[in-house]
């Protein structure tokens, strides 16, 4: 099936030209670069050609992700968010990295409603809007050398 | 960015958000809305979301904090005019167990 569908693509100008494609962004741990990187991300993964709601859904990944970064990794400390985002065929890879001070325990953090920060109004649910919105998320982590997020989406409306 | 702005009807204050509410427009907002409850006494909180273009769970913190607020008092709180992707995150959270949901601000009003 999915040989099949990946030839009749061959055929289309747009899918080939978005065949494979990658971008590198970093930035400041600062809270006003959230927007940025949700934007930019976006901007990449447009040429996808996906739905609105698709866009969103990136979107609000990739604003979860930074968030953690700026609040958990670097706990407000200034530091650098790299995003790596890599295009293949019809499905976007994004990667969020810190270098901060990791994740002790991924499978509580992961949990619906916990934060370990409740003083700050977080609401625990980062992890959980990830895996709702993007078909993968898997995290890597160290202490006190950082967290990786990397999410992965195929784009339904680009396969036909 | 997050435009905010104040209505009070009765006792009750309408906070419209026009714009995206993330983790850098929450900081921003969360104590201009608690002066606000506290300056004019409001009893309930309607967050009205007819242009808010975008949230994340940043979002879900702020309202569950004001809901905390005015419900320490007896309010309650409540959202209009939300749109179904901002439903979902609510949804997700299980925040539309505590706040109610209505169409719009007159609903709103009459029913809390």
């Amino acid at each position: 099936m999915r040989i099949k569908n990946k030839r009749l693509k061959d055929y289309k100008g747009v899918s080939k030209l978005a065949a494979k494609n990658f971008m590198k962004l970093e930035f400041l741990s600062k809270s006003q670069n959230e927007a940025f990187a949700r934007v930019v991300v976006a901007s990449f993964a447009s040429q996808l050609d996906p739905t609105i709601e698709e866009l969103a859904d990136i979107k609000t990944a990739v604003s979860e992700a930074v968030t953690n970064a700026i609040i958990h990794g670097y706990e407000g400390k200034l530091g650098t968010v790299k995003i790596e985002c890599s295009i293949n065929n019809d499905e976007i890879e994004i990667i969020v990295i810190d270098e901060g001070k990791g994740i002790e325990d991924i499978e509580t953090a992961r949990q619906p409603l916990y934060t370990s920060k409740p003083e700050l109004e977080r609401s625990g649910m980062g992890f959980t809007v990830m895996e709702t919105f993007m078909d993968r998320v898997d995290i890597q982590s160290r202490k006190d050398e950082g967290t990786k997020i990397r999410m992965m989406k195929r784009f339904v409306s680009n396969q036909d | 960015m997050l435009r905010l702005s104040f209505e009070t009807i009765s006792q009750n204050l309408i906070v419209r958000l026009d714009g995206e509410l993330d983790h850098h427009t929450a900081e921003e907002i969360r104590n201009e809305i608690d002066k606000e409850i506290d300056k004019n006494n409001s009893k309930n909180i309607i967050f009205d979301l007819s242009n808010m273009n975008f949230m994340d769970s940043s979002g879900i913190g702020v309202v569950i904090g004001r809901y905390k607020k005015v419900s320490k008092l007896g309010g309650q709180a409540a959202v209009v005019h939300m749109n179904s992707r901002i439903e979902r995150i609510f949804k997700m959270s299980g925040l539309l167990n505590i706040v109610k949901k209505y169409e719009n601000k007159k609903q709103a009003i009459e029913r809390l």
